[in-house]
């Protein structure tokens, strides 16, 4: 609607504002109720000393779940909390390079999927189908159908491996320490590079043909090419991906929690959280590192929108 | 080389690179599916080829208790969150694409950070809630909690979609002095529906797949949904873990969802890089 004046049309624009409310109210009322008082909560009872079995008599004991200083009383003492766990900043670092890893893995296996299916050839869209497949099995399943391919015995990887003469003998993949995080990357990049891959894909897609025929007549090679024409044009669609797969891979909890149960070497910090929440009896301090995971989290989603200035309202458009 | 060879060497090598990116897509999946067809002292001899067609696993898999309830646990599950998630969507999303309010750009900003949760943060607060609530153990604690998820995404991409419709179509309407509902209603739920679907389907694959709150909220074998019930076959020891009951069980609850996918590819790639909120 244009700048057209008169009672009428303020009228209606007043009445239009009103409805919108009433139509966002209803989602906005079940957001607040399954993610904001849920979320509240969990950040209260990091401040407490809940235990699975006393939730509802929780008491207020400040930052101790986080830092405090035990006094021995001989002058002697130490630093407890989640600050000072050791285990917890393993898991903090097992997350950290395992979301490097996995989404460097997935931009780089993502974009040559996606220069491959934005060519024209003959059966393109059965390759496109067939590389969503993945990414269409549920995480459980590709994780148990890893487990098994892994396996250090009748696995096929090793079988594989052995035959073509790359190893001399079977790997113990998910019960070795040096290589349990190898076989967490395998799975989840194998999983997730087709959602990468879609995504750049679009914005492939995007880019207009016509610069592409410009260059073909100025004879600029293909390296070169990609390297100042595709990459800088598609540059923005990947960004967006990586940090949708960066917050996604900090998250971290189905595939380590099925491959790799109680190792400290892939021990995630949702794997850490939910440990202390329901196996440990140790509610409070699940809770307080629920907070801070959701607190590095929160940190990369607002300085990512304010850092790409995402046009949210859609005004511009 | 003369030119002729060098542009058949290229196209032999993307046929290579082709192959190589099918075949590692298809191949586990075809692998599972192999395993399943096996049985007794084969299960534990590498093949690569189908050797086996023995449909053992996938009868005890079904006679081993409570798989098949715990199917129609995650239909019903799933169902019901993408079936609440639209309701809520079409309306809240009509909100926020069609009309210009302070605010909105907020409001946006809030429900695109609530899609990026971690689930784990507010694993505490609601299983607290659901305890209180009498729904532990019962599926509407998973229809209560899914929807962290699929209400933003379902308003995101409803949002983004509904934007790109003209204009025109809406302001005839509002001349003829018809009312938001109605407008919703007779305009934008037709050309909605290729939409809906979409983020329905999109929505349905989310709950279907969902573990840790299923896991967490979840007692009983019963109750329990396919992911959880899948990743809790055992055998006695780790070396008697059923493989081929696993693997026949993993085919039944992944043959339907790659199915749908490849039906609906096209749409949703544009409903996923639309959102381009959730994997």
């Amino acid at each position: 609607m244009t700048s057209g004046s008169g009672a009428r049309q303020t009228g209606l624009i007043r009445q239009r504002t009103r409805s919108a409310w009433m139509f966002v109210a209803p989602m906005l009322v079940v957001l607040a109720i399954v993610a904001l008082y849920p979320l509240a909560e969990t950040i209260w009872y990091g401040f407490t000393d809940a235990s699975l079995n006393s939730i509802d008599s929780a008491r207020f004991v400040g930052l101790q779940n986080y830092l405090e200083w035990l006094d021995y009383g001989d002058g002697d003492g130490e630093w407890l909390g989640l600050l000072a766990d050791e285990r917890w900043w393993q898991a903090v670092w097992n997350t950290l390079r395992f979301a490097f890893i996995s989404v460097s893995l997935e931009t780089l296996f993502g974009m040559i999927i996606a220069l491959v299916l934005n060519k024209q050839f003959a059966g393109r869209s059965f390759v496109r189908a067939a590389v969503l497949v993945p990414w269409a099995i549920p995480t459980v399943v590709s994780a148990k159908l890893w487990v098994w391919m892994l396996h250090d015995q009748f696995g096929i990887i090793n079988d594989l491996m052995l035959t073509l003469g790359l190893i001399s003998k079977p790997i113990a993949w998910t019960a070795s320490p040096d290589t349990a995080m190898t076989a967490i990357l395998i799975v989840d990049i194998w999983k997730t590079t087709p959602f990468m891959a879609l995504l750049i894909l679009a914005g492939l897609q995007m880019i207009p043909r016509d610069i592409y025929e410009a260059a073909r007549l100025d004879q600029i090679g293909p390296i070169k090419l990609f390297r100042k024409v595709t990459l800088p044009l598609v540059m923005p669609a990947v960004l967006v991906a990586i940090v949708f797969r960066a917050l996604d891979a900090l998250r971290v909890f189905d595939v380590v929690y099925i491959m790799t149960p109680n190792s400290d070497e892939t021990r995630s910090m949702s794997v850490f959280a939910r440990e202390n929440l329901f196996d440990y009896d140790n509610f409070a301090y699940g809770s307080a590192a629920s907070t801070l995971l959701f607190l590095i989290i929160a940190l990369i989603t607002i300085s990512f929108i304010y850092g790409t200035k995402m046009d949210l309202s859609g005004d511009k458009s | 080389m003369t030119r002729k060879q060098v542009n058949l060497l290229k196209s032999f090598g993307f046929y290579i690179l082709l192959a190589v990116i099918v075949l590692q897509a298809l191949f586990p999946f075809y692998y599972a599916i192999l395993t399943s067809f096996k049985s007794g002292q084969s299960l534990f001899e590498v093949d690569y080829f189908p050797r086996d067609f023995d449909i053992k696993n996938y009868i005890s898999a079904f006679e081993d208790g409570y798989f098949f309830s715990q199917i129609l646990n995650s239909v019903f599950v799933a169902t019901v969150v993408v079936i609440a998630s639209l309701v809520l969507a079409v309306t809240a999303s009509y909100g926020l694409a069609r009309i210009r309010f302070r605010g909105r750009g907020a409001l946006l900003f809030t429900i695109l950070s609530v899609s990026m949760f971690p689930q784990i943060a507010v694993l505490s607060g609601l299983f607290a809630m659901i305890r209180a609530f009498g729904l532990f153990n019962s599926l509407w604690s998973l229809v209560f909690s899914y929807m962290i998820f699929t209400l933003p995404f379902t308003v995101w991409v409803l949002t983004t979609f509904m934007r790109e419709l003209p204009i025109e179509l809406e302001e005839a309407a509002i001349m003829d002095g018809a009312k938001p509902l109605t407008i919703i209603r007779r305009i934008f739920l037709p050309l909605l529906w290729p939409a809906m679907v979409t983020t329905g389907l999109l929505a349905f694959i989310h709950a279907w797949n969902e573990f840790l709150f299923a896991l967490t909220f979840l007692s009983t074998d019963a109750q329990r949904t396919v992911p959880v019930a899948i990743a809790m076959i055992s055998g006695q020891s780790e070396f008697e873990v059923p493989w081929g009951n696993i693997m026949a069980a993993s085919v039944i609850v992944t043959v339907p969802l790659i199915l749908l996918v490849l039906a609906f590819q096209r749409k949703i790639i544009s409903g996923l890089t639309a959102g381009a909120v959730k994997g």
